[in-house]
């Protein structure tokens, strides 16, 4: 006999990845498994990495603006609405209302596109095909919106430093009512296919366990963080483009598992559906641009502006030296940072929770790697 | 009865080329094929009989139950090394003696012809195959050993679950 | 001579007719599942797509054949090879009508009437799994070989349960033999309620088809049970590495599957091919007025169309299903074709709740699946067995 037992081979290193149905994207991750159990994980990202933030030095302020839009891609209106608030703010420029609640609109449009994006896929991972095209059914009303409003679907370009380019084009308030109608409906029809679905409960819950302690360790912030009970909502917690006006709530969870975030975010949709309602309601008139100059020259200085975006906070530092270029932009992405905390919420899960807990953090590889 | 005859000796060869097969392949996996053509050939011999219960149950247990948890555990092991060990011990010389003297029993039996032999003649079974005769048999005649069996058989569950629960 | 003839006859519509079947159960499911998703499923090729299943067997069958380097040859070319002869193995029992006359021959709607043919079935159903574990092993990769370990994990554990399910509606029959099972289930209490197994005195077996039902999503690896090939997990499971026609060969295999096994129910549970309800109530009327009602309402939509295309093809559709109207409503053929309509049709609703099903749920995990099997369908399997087995004691007729 040999000396060591051949049967020893209870440690398998899988790899999944970067070309793998469910990891999102090219993200790759490189799984230690006993058995089926994980033992431990390795992200290794930077497949789609393009350097955005290095580009931003050797473009103006307004050239980088369309930028922004592809990293978040799914999200891209939260994109610009970032960028367009950290630049006002270097700039001093003040907002018209109009352009503010033209914004909420469009964002929170935006908002329940990138959940229901997220529905769809986190659905198709879980087994369940059918969600993902009911998602993609309303998504489409929500993408025809900005299509007819700045003629792009994806990656929009919505906004300008200083306001908006373009006027609302003639139904656009009875396009967004008339989504929001035929939108509240539907999400209860989410909810009929999956809430009170056994397999998708058993799927779910206590799955991907992240409480509120962990989260602020890692930084974790948006629907992750307010799954785990923490009620951190930047557009309550530090209000920009006049969310103060509007009444609605944070939903939180309890447990922090993944079944709590499924639920948060089925909450988030319907809470946007609310806040486009009244900012339609109390839609002011007057200009749409504020006072910019023609050429933006910020002066010597730096900010750091952060909104609450679909996946969490997204910030921008930008460093100005006083020239039409940035010195320096960083980009705190949501994704990149909730993206840590997949070691922590797999360990110990099955192979399959894995894909579960990818889905559930809902990353956008553009936005990890920039 | 051409057909009896010749399927006779293919299940025959079948049996016997998959037991050779068996202990030559280096391959696990194929080793575990090989005895699963022998088992297959073995219930063919039953159907031949006329014994469809048989054959049935070969395939049922053996075929689809045992063997797919051989296979379960030859698939978990490491081949590459069992591939490289030696596979015949040193007693080849006593396997030999061995297969000399069955053979020559079988010689010698073959050689006193078929009136040396006493066939029992098996009647045409009732309708429905053997099922019942056998079910009759094992449930009347032979109610207790076989109830001590699968007794025997728990037992052997029960301490394979717990030895296997010490591990965890 | 005139037997092996018959038989060869028959062998070869059957397996005219399944291949056939194959072919459209593909398309058939494409389309229930585009509509389950407000889609509209293969529409190009060929009217309402219906040429799709060719074009798409054509492709695979034209594809290269690629064997990767690593493999373990022979066991990677056996294993779909394996996984279609098995799959096709059990058709040879399974009787589609009674005893009928055609062309002054009298002869019966099955291939082979084994007196075990119960116990066939199963015996080959427990070897398919061996196709599945080859192929994972025989890929000699990581993905292929977790999809084998899952695959034959599950097939043990569910058939278990499925062969509980099936042992009870035999104590009712008292035989091995399908036709018989059938014929026992003949009848109808009240003048109306058949005397399926399913609601046969003494002991109703409606918990053993529940049972049957779930265990044989599992036995066909379908969802909610497909984990060996849990595409978003396991990229494709234990057919990762095969590609063009060895590819196929695992998906007929499939197909095949689900057809033998909703067969299965039919015959062991629904009644096989006897009506629903008495001749007397018009049973024999139901497939004229089905297909007639299909025509009607495909030249109802022909003639309101949107489509151009749609009025031309949509009357040739209803006239179609006027055509089989009409032949169903010849009495003198009734005795040869409503048997194998109803038991077609029962076949084809099990079908339906496999696609229906697989458009509305989302797949178990692995341990959770396990749970399942053992902790609840195999106590329920039990459970059922000696319920049914002590009420036929007590109640049965000797």
């Amino acid at each position: 006999m040999p000396d060591g037992t051949f049967l020893d081979a209870t440690e398998l290193v899988l790899n999944m990845g970067p070309q793998h149905p469910s990891t999102h994207g090219v993200l790759r991750v490189i799984l230690k498994l006993d058995g089926e159990k994980v033992i431990g994980t390795e992200c290794v990202i930077g497949y789609l990495h393009r350097g955005i933030e290095k580009i931003a030095e050797n473009r103006t302020y307004a050239q980088f603006a369309p930028y922004v839009d592809r990293m978040d891609y799914v999200a891209a209106v939260s994109n610009g609405l970032g960028y367009c608030l950290a630049v006002e703010k270097l700039l001093g420029v003040e907002v018209p209302p109009r352009a503010q609640a033209v914004r909420v609109i469009l964002t929170e449009l935006n908002r329940i596109a990138s959940h229901l994006i997220w529905l769809g896929t986190h659905a198709l991972d879980v087994g369940a095909i059918t969600p993902l095209f009911y998602c993609m059914r309303e998504r489409e009303e929500i993408l025809n919106i900005f299509e007819k409003y700045c003629g792009a679907r994806l990656t929009t370009h919505a906004f300008r430093i200083g306001g908006l380019q373009y006027e609302t084009y003639d139904t656009f308030e009875e396009d967004v009512r008339a989504f929001c109608d035929m939108f509240l409906p539907r999400v209860d029809e989410y909810e009929e296919l999956l809430t009170g679905n056994r397999i998708w409960i058993g799927r779910l819950r206590n799955v991907g366990i992240l409480n509120a302690e962990d989260c602020k360790a890692y930084g974790v912030t948006g629907p992750l963080l307010r799954a785990a009970g923490v009620k951190w909502d930047l557009r309550k917690a530090q209000p920009y483009s006049g969310y103060e006006q509007y009444d609605f709530e944070i939903p939180t969870g309890t447990n922090g598992d993944s079944y709590d975030r499924y639920l948060v975010r089925i909450q988030e949709m319907r809470q946007s559906v609310r806040i486009i309602r009244q900012a339609l309601d109390g839609l002011p008139g007057g200009p749409i641009m504020g006072k910019v100059p023609k050429v933006i020259k910020p002066p010597v200085g730096e900010v750091y502006v952060s909104i609450e975006a679909p996946k969490g906070e997204l910030g921008y530092y930008i460093v100005s030296d006083g020239s039409t270029q940035p010195y320096r932009v960083r980009v705190r992405p949501p994704s990149f940072v909730n993206l840590q905390a997949l070691d922590k919420m797999c360990r110990g899960a099955l192979v399959a929770d894995v894909v579960v807990v990818i889905g559930t953090i809902d990353i956008v590889l553009g936005e990890v790697d920039r | 009865m051409w057909v009896d005859t010749f399927f006779f000796y293919l299940f025959a060869l079948v049996t016997l080329a998959g037991g050779v097969l068996t202990v030559t392949r280096r391959n696990a996996v194929h080793s575990a094929m090989s005895l699963i053509l022998s088992l297959i050939g073995v219930a063919g011999l039953f159907l031949l009989q006329r014994a469809e219960f048989l054959f049935a149950v070969q395939i049922v247990l053996y075929v689809g139950g045992i063997m797919v948890l051989f296979l379960f555990v030859i698939m978990l092991v490491n081949l590459d090394q069992a591939a490289r060990m030696r596979q015949f011990s040193g007693q080849w010389w006593l396997a030999l003696a061995c297969v000399l003297a069955v053979a020559a029993q079988i010689v010698y039996v073959l050689s006193r012809g078929s009136g040396a032999f006493r066939f029992a003649r098996p009647e045409p079974p009732a309708r429905g195959g053997n099922v019942e005769l056998v079910a009759d048999v094992l449930f009347k005649q032979y109610l207790l050993p076989f109830e001590l069996a699968s007794v025997l058989l728990l037992a052997a569950i029960v301490g394979s679950v717990i030895m296997a629960r010490k591990r965890i | 001579m005139d037997f092996y003839l018959i038989t060869a006859v028959k062998a070869a519509a059957l397996m005219g007719f399944l291949l056939l079947t194959l072919l459209y159960l593909q398309w058939i499911e494409r389309k229930v599942i585009a509509h389950v998703q407000v889609r509209i499923g293969p529409s190009r090729v060929g009217p309402h797509g219906l040429l799709q299943p060719v074009a798409d067997s054509l492709k695979l069958l034209l594809k290269e054949d690629l064997i990767p380097p690593h493999v373990n040859r022979f066991l990677y070319l056996a294993a779909p090879f394996l996984a279609v002869t098995l799959a096709l193995l059990s058709y040879a029992v399974i009787p589609f009508g009674p005893e009928i006359e055609i062309f002054g021959v009298r002869t019966r709607l099955q291939l082979a009437d084994l007196d075990i043919a119960v116990l066939f079935v199963l015996a080959v159903s427990s070897m398919t799994v061996y196709a599945v574990v080859l192929a994972g092993w025989s890929s000699n990769s990581k993905y292929p070989l977790l999809g084998a370990l899952r695959s034959a994990a599950q097939m043990i554990s569910y058939e278990l349960p499925l062969a509980l399910a099936v042992a009870a509606p035999l104590l009712l029959a008292n035989t091995l033999n399908l036709r018989e099972i059938v014929e026992r289930q003949d009848g109808f209490y009240l003048g109306l309620l058949p005397r399926w197994n399913v609601f046969q005195l003494p002991a109703p077996q409606i918990l053993g088809l529940v049972v049957f039902v779930i265990a044989m999503f599992a036995e066909t690896n379908r969802v909610p049970f497909d984990l060996p090939e849990a595409e978003n997990e396991l990229v494709a499971g234990f057919h990762t590495e095969y590609s063009a026609m060895k590819f196929a060969a695992f998906f007929m295999a499939e197909y095949a599957n689900m057809i033998t096994i909703s067969a299965m129910a039919t015959l062991l549970f629904l009644g096989g091919w006897l009506p629903p309800w008495p001749a007397w109530l018009g049973s024999n009327w139901v497939p004229m007025i089905l297909f007639a009602g299909a025509g009607a309402l495909a030249l109802y939509h022909g003639l309101n169309a949107e489509r151009a295309r749609d009025r031309r093809t949509l009357p040739i559709v209803a006239a179609g299903f006027f055509g089989a109207s009409l032949v169903f409503a010849l009495p003198a053929l009734h005795a040869l074709l409503i048997p194998p309509f109803w038991f077609l049709a029962k076949v084809g609703l099990l079908l339906w709740i496999f696609m229906w099903v697989r458009g509305t749920l989302p797949r178990f995990r692995y341990d959770q699946l396990m749970r399942f099997a053992w902790g609840t369908l195999f106590p329920l399997g039990v459970v059922n067995l000696l319920a049914t087995g002590l009420l036929v004691a007590l109640f049965g007729e000797a």
